[in-house]
């Protein structure tokens, strides 16, 4: 599509902005798998209309304010980049943009004050923590918290884990075939700690030893996709200089993280790290790539038959483009039918803060993927991430079918242990436990 | 202003989220499917039932207000971009199947129903809808009736026009009618037939009932790979002389199979400059003896190499990389033109060595993408719109390859309409004693020429960023510019 996108005026992202809308033809192949154009079905909730309007606001020609509800409704789920024939990296468009409209857009003093509560909670574990505590204790309250307060309340799981500390390296079991270090999440420590418990466990079966460097810090994406570009830098420079040099990969065993650090260079786009940003992008895999890479010590089978549907995360299926890998860990597993949920590439909703932001979208579009997974008939859900985790619990069980929610880590984990017994020597939680939220519970 | 009139009563009849008139709502209906032009409507209506559309109609019509009703734009001859000052009437949320009755095989469905999911429907009763545009997954059952749309497989099933057995439509002054039925066989004139492919010229299909057909028994898929695309065009006359009548026959050239690889990673042979797709389908029987004699064909007629799709996965991912050509040209060019022109199929070999031709006598590349078994040319012109002069040379040698199709005795448009793109050669195709028949059929049906106005017909300003210059009806005085 032709532009006049002043490229010099913007900023070292301004290229890499120009080129996604250059790229962009206009065709329309994108409609069918944008979430919010199914939702809604009006041209500016959909890929290539958001496109349109970033392509104006740069141009000039329309004020950012307008724009911003649309953009803001935006998933960032980047299922149009999987279907776009022409290969626009929407992802790239959209980052810098949502940074800028940051700097420039007026919110209202409820919105500043909620946003800035979310980005100085959620990102570290211990802020998070206490907040998930509290947010317990506050949850018969939660229908007198008005609105996206009341929201954030019911998406906390009934229980919060205790903290496990994790070791700073975990051995390999076996034969050494590689060294890894591995990014834990942030709200994942607090939500699901078992989660890095079973990826080490399968990491350390598989021959592969585990560094947890101790500086490493949130991944930065959940800023950078709301906008808040220097947060996300400050991150990203953190993670630069913690995660060492002599370790084969490093690994995420969340979409969302995958995806983000995936970005480093562009959010560090102009700065001195990028090269340093590129090399680290370069090195980072999610474990379910790099364990199928690897070639998986064949599990056991399980004790009993699971039909289990695969859930695809966007951030891994779209971002990182991640699809057969963790379907080809799964069927090894014996005992273990995977099915196909239907319209798969659709988002559920839960896309970071967007079941905050956009409740009620993310309300539609979680109990549409939940009708869709029940449709399958399965007993179990498996997926790559905290995110999706929490809202398929969520909606599972608003539909009354509260089936588990593991990650696929944690099923291997579970066919691992089958052989070993529960008491194999190893630490950490005995159980892997799945995910279930507890909207309706009480 | 006739259209702040209709606007008030407009806002009678939509909720406030269904009537877009802020600029961030209506700047992303501005084009459709072919950027190189754009409309600035001034507003958007998003019905939801038939009679809102009828409702709207009737408004635009007791204002004077021009509209244009859209599904999901993709058009790519600039068939759904709106009427400037007008009003755009989105249909896509008219998505409904209304009956479906797998017994007689018919399904009645509203215009904003996706091709795509005709088909899914239906499925499981071992039914499809035949006619398969590449933009399948995308494009409305609405606008394949208004642009009489085909695909890969209309060679043996025919058009779009083939398959629509009875239309319910909004006439532009709002009056319903009923054209055509539940059966193939009609009396009187073929309404239907006159209906599909008016581009809008003549209302709005609000009830479409399709035909559909039994699923074949079987689908044999071949590619072959030739060293000269000419050899390929060849292939194409030897199986039609043989008497073979393959679902679908499609050729793609070395710039159209580079495309496609980067876009989808089909697989298609690496080294030939040009790849034939053949599909042979029916019952088991009748495609094992096919596929003897058509392998036999291939192998005579200087293949490189023969591929039989192994299963239907395989088969699905030969046809992907040819349905994502159009689109996935944007990886080799920031902006081209997809052109779309017949040409008699025995001249095949013929034409493509004009356009050869022509392509170096201009500096622009062309990739071929076509309908070989019905000799539909899609040549994919490349230019990059922000050298000056670019867009208006690519347009020239578009024009230049219409010209060619009409001495070669085919036509402008095989199947995306002429829409605006080819209003100014409409009068260069037909003696002005047909096109102003045209005029006089379209006055009588929409005497204020309100909708779709200046799409097909050369009489009212377009919004292009490109001028073609005074259209040859213009010169010859046989029409005026408003």
């Amino acid at each position: 599509m032709l532009h006049e996108i002043p490229v010099e005026r913007i900023g070292p992202a301004g290229q890499v902005m120009a080129d996604a809308v250059g790229t962009c033809v206009h065709c329309g192949f994108c409609l069918p798998t944008c979430p919010t154009y199914d939702a809604l079905g009006e041209e500016m909730d959909s890929p290539r209309g958001r496109i349109f309007l970033m392509k104006e606001v740069l141009e000039g020609n329309l004020p950012i304010d307008e724009a911003v509800p649309y953009i803001d409704r935006c998933l960032g789920c980047v299922g149009c980049v999987t279907s776009c024939p022409s290969g626009v990296e929407y992802g790239e468009l959209l980052t810098p943009f949502r940074a800028t409209a940051e700097q420039v857009r007026k919110r209202s003093p409820f919105d500043r004050l909620l946003r800035r509560f979310v980005l100085e909670t959620l990102p570290y574990p211990r802020r998070f923590r206490l907040a998930a505590l509290l947010g317990r204790l506050a949850r018969p309250l939660r229908r007198l918290v008005p609105g996206r307060m009341g929201d954030m309340l019911g998406l906390l799981p009934a229980r919060i884990p205790p903290s496990e500390r994790l070791p700073e390296v975990f051995p390999h079991q076996g034969q050494r075939r590689a060294r890894v270090a591995l990014l834990v999440g942030c709200a994942q420590q607090v939500l699901a700690p078992e989660i890095n418990w079973a990826t080490i466990r399968v990491l350390s079966v598989n021959g592969v030893e585990v560094v947890i460097p101790r500086g490493q810090t949130c991944c930065g994406a959940l800023a950078a996709h709301t906008g808040a570009a220097w947060q996300a830098r400050r991150f990203a420079r953190a993670n630069l200089a913690a995660f060492p040099d002599d370790v084969d990969a490093i690994l995420t065993n969340a979409a969302g993280c995958g995806s983000g650090m995936h970005e480093y260079p562009l959010w560090l786009a102009g700065q001195p790290e990028e090269d340093a940003a590129r090399r680290f992008a370069g090195r980072c895999q999610d474990v379910s790539k790099f364990l199928d890479e690897l070639g998986l010590q064949p599990p056991p089978a399980l004790a009993e038959p699971l039909r289990v549907a695969y859930h695809d995360a966007c951030h891994l299926a779209h971002a990182q483009r991640v699809r057969d890998q963790p379907r080809r860990l799964l069927r090894s597993i014996g005992n273990i039918e995977l099915v196909e949920i239907p319209r798969g590439e659709l988002c559920c909703g839960s896309a970071g803060t967007y079941n905050i932001e956009q409740p009620e979208i993310a309300h539609q579009l979680g109990s549409e993927k939940a009708r869709s997974i029940l449709w399958t008939g399965c007993q179990a859900v498996a997926t790559g991430n905290i995110g999706c985790m929490t809202q398929l619990a969520t909606h599972l069980e608003l539909e009354e079918r509260p089936l588990p929610v593991y990650h696929t880590m944690q099923l291997l984990d579970m066919a691992y242990r089958v052989e070993h017994g529960a008491s194999n020597g190893v630490p950490g939680p005995e159980t892997s436990e799945a995910a279930t939220a507890s909207a309706t519970a009480e | 202003m006739p259209f702040n009139e209709l606007l008030s009563d407009l806002a009678a009849l939509y909720p406030s989220d269904r009537l877009l008139t802020a600029a961030a709502q209506i700047m992303p209906y501005e084009s459709d499917g072919l950027t190189a032009f754009r409309g600035r409507p001034s507003g958007v209506v998003l019905p939801v039932t038939a009679d809102e559309v009828v409702e709207t109609v009737r408004l635009c019509h007791r204002h004077d207000v021009p509209f244009m009703a859209r599904g999901s734009g993709t058009s790519l001859s600039g068939g759904s971009v709106p009427v400037p000052d007008g009003l755009v009437i989105g249909l896509n949320r008219l998505n409904r199947i209304l009956r479906y009755d797998p017994l007689h095989r018919v399904a009645v469905v509203e215009p904003g129903v996706i091709n795509l999911r005709v088909s899914e429907h239906v499925a499981a009763d071992g039914l499809y809808y035949a006619p398969d545009p590449s933009s399948g997954p995308v494009c409305t059952i609405g606008g394949n009736v208004a642009f009489n749309s085909g695909g890969v497989h209309c060679l043996k099933y025919g058009m779009t026009a083939n398959h629509v057995l009875g239309l319910k439509c909004v006439l532009p002054d709002g009056e319903v009618v009923t054209l055509g039925g539940e059966s193939l066989e009609t009396v009187g004139p073929d309404l239907i037939g006159m209906f599909a492919g008016s581009e809008g010229l003549f209302g709005i299909a609000l009830e479409i009932t399709l035909r559909l057909l039994p699923r074949p028994e079987v689908y044999r898929t071949f590619l072959a790979a030739y060293d000269t695309l000419s050899a390929a065009g060849d292939a194409v006359s030897m199986v039609v002389a043989s008497g073979l009548l393959p679902g679908a026959m499609e050729i793609m050239d070395r710039l159209a199979i580079d495309a496609a690889e980067a876009a989808v990673n089909a697989g298609y042979p690496a080294d030939a400059q040009a790849v034939f797709l053949v599909e042979l389908e029916g019952p088991r029987e009748e495609v094992a003896a096919e596929e003897v004699r058509l392998m036999k064909l291939l192998d005579d007629s200087g293949a490189t190499e023969i591929r039989v799709a192994k299963d239907d996965a395989e088969r699905l991912t030969f046809w992907k990389g040819r349905k994502s050509a159009f689109s996935a040209v944007g990886r080799l060019s920031p902006d081209f033109i997809v052109q779309d022109g017949v040409v008699p199929r025995s001249r095949l070999g013929e034409a493509l060595g004009e356009i050869e031709r022509l392509s170096q006598e201009f500096g622009i590349r062309v990739a071929n993408v076509f309908h070989a078994g019905d000799g539909n040319l899609h040549p994919l012109i490349m230019y990059d719109g922000r050298v000056a002069g670019a867009l208006e040379n690519a347009e020239r040698l578009a024009g230049e390859i219409l010209r060619l199709c009409i001495r070669m005795g085919g036509s402008i448009t095989g199947e995306h309409g002429v829409g605006l793109e080819k209003r100014a050669y409409l009068g260069e195709m037909y003696e002005a004693a047909d096109t102003r028949t045209m005029f006089a059929i379209r006055d009588a049906i929409d005497p204020k020429s309100l909708a779709n106005r200046g799409k097909m017909l050369p009489d009212a300003e377009a919004p292009a960023l490109a001028s073609h210059g005074a259209h040859p009806l213009e010169q010859q005085g046989v029409i005026s510019r408003m």
